[in-house]
């Protein structure tokens, strides 16, 4: 792939690669709210300008020392399967992005969200919110301890569930970077049913979303672990890069 | 490009329940209320029946008033601006509105030696939406400088083009943001 600076040599930036390849469309019937929620227009192609590359820095924001750790969020603990959620959040183009704020949000054990719009009959649980946020440290690391949640059903289809998962929320460095997205067990058996799932149109990207059972990092009579890798868009190469690989 | 280099992950929809992870208690104050020369930027998101998106997400991010960001990837270096948080986040209410309190961003430099009109970058996320989709606010009062700027100017149909200009309001603008339909905002390949 090839760069292309925008703006004059004082203002030349380099701009995000677009992977495109790698998003469910907007328009996917399956999904039965996107039919009145997709634009019908043709996308127009923004270049990447300065507004585009640069982003807000949340790395320093009000983060409390238990907003990471789900399980001790109130006076009790909640129910279910304790787990660890960790992993990187990397660049494609393999730089770690460091000191970058995750927010997630997720049901309860049984499959409850802590929202006055979930009336589903499945109990609240009243040492459980399901929301958590963190910073990445200087390598791109994250880590949440929560309890494993629930599928719950909706009425996309008949018999809808969804398959058990986790709401992610990230920034990277740039606007261009922002992602919202949910993190997925493997082995879920309600994968084939769900439309949010199967929008994905490349199978193997599908699977990016699959967090790694982790013994290494299961802690003895504490918590089973889950290892999850994020990667979001990287800058195109630039000319200094460029110059280096010529070497 | 080698062998190593990681493969981006998918995006999926915010989903029905955004506004238990999302929401911000001082989400939408890029600046604090009593902030001179503070602005509202508000509107409201509808689907493409016209309805109020009552489970959104907008999310705005903006030069500072001198054309700044403090951000040390704009080549002119990070400038801070006291007070100003360039970012705005607000979830639409039951009625699909949305209100950002921020500052008039300065102009922003474009390719060669074109200069942007001022502009807010704005995300729409929404339950139904599997990706967020990508607009921008222009001031209406920027007449010369939203006819230079080089991505207003990249929309050809002066209807579509309108959708990005921002309506006077008694406390700032108006910036309804529609989905789908007629009169369709114009949305951001990024
Ligand atoms: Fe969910």
């Amino acid at each position: 792939m090839t760069t292309t600076p925008q703006g004059n040599e004082k203002h030349a930036v380099p701009g995000y690669v677009r992977d495109h390849g790698t998003h469910p469309p907007l328009d996917y019937p399956g999904y039965g709210s996107t039919a009145l929620r997709h634009p019908k227009r043709p996308l127009q192609l923004l270049p990447h300008l300065l507004t585009e590359v640069t982003g807000p820095l949340l790395g320093e924001g009000p983060i409390g020392e238990l907003d990471h750790d789900l399980t001790r969020q109130h006076a009790g603990e909640p129910q279910g399967q304790r787990i660890i959620v960790h992993g990187r959040v990397r660049e494609s183009d393999g730089r770690p992005v460091p000191h970058t704020l995750i927010e997630v949000w997720q049901a309860n054990a049984g499959g409850r969200y802590r929202h006055t719009g979930d009336n589903w009959p499945c109990p609240l649980d009243p040492n459980f919110t399901g929301v958590g946020r963190t910073i990445t440290d200087a390598e791109g690391r994250y880590r949440f301890v929560t309890v494993r949640p629930g599928a719950y059903p909706w009425k996309n289809h008949d018999n809808a569930w969804r398959p058990a998962h986790i709401h992610f929320s990230l920034f990277g460095r740039a606007f261009t970077q922002r992602l919202v997205t949910q993190m997925y067990f493997p082995g879920d058996p309600l994968f084939f049913q769900d439309p949010m799932w199967n929008s994905i149109p490349d199978e193997k990207a599908r699977e990016r979303l699959l967090c790694r059972f982790d013994y290494e990092n299961t802690q003895p009579e504490w918590a089973l672990a889950y290892e999850w890798d994020i990667v979001l868009r990287g800058r195109e190469s630039t000319p200094f890069e460029s110059e280096v690989d010529d070497d | 490009m080698n062998d190593t280099t990681p493969e981006t992950t998918p995006s999926q929809t915010v989903g029905p329940y955004l506004h238990i992870g999302l929401h911000w208690p001082n989400g939408p104050f890029v600046v604090a209320e009593d902030h001179p020369g503070g602005i509202w930027i508000r509107g409201t998101l509808t689907d493409g029946a016209g309805q109020p998106v009552p489970d959104g997400l907008i999310e705005t991010w903006q030069a500072d008033p001198n054309g700044r960001f403090d951000h040390s990837d704009d080549p002119r270096g990070a400038a801070s601006y006291p007070g100003f948080r360039a970012f705005g986040r607000c979830d639409t209410d039951e009625r699909g509105e949305f209100g950002i309190l921020t500052l008039r961003p300065g102009a922003v430099p474009g390719p060669g030696d074109t200069v942007q009109a001022p502009h807010i970058d704005v995300s729409v996320f929404a339950r139904g939406m599997l990706h967020r989709t990508v607009t921008r606010v222009y001031f209406p009062e920027n007449t010369e400088a939203n006819a230079a700027d080089p991505v207003l100017s990249g929309i050809t149909d002066p209807r579509a083009r309108s959708t990005l200009i921002a309506e006077p309001a008694t406390d700032g603008y108006r910036f309804d943001i529609r989905l789908q339909g007629e009169n369709e905002t114009v949305f951001f390949d990024i």
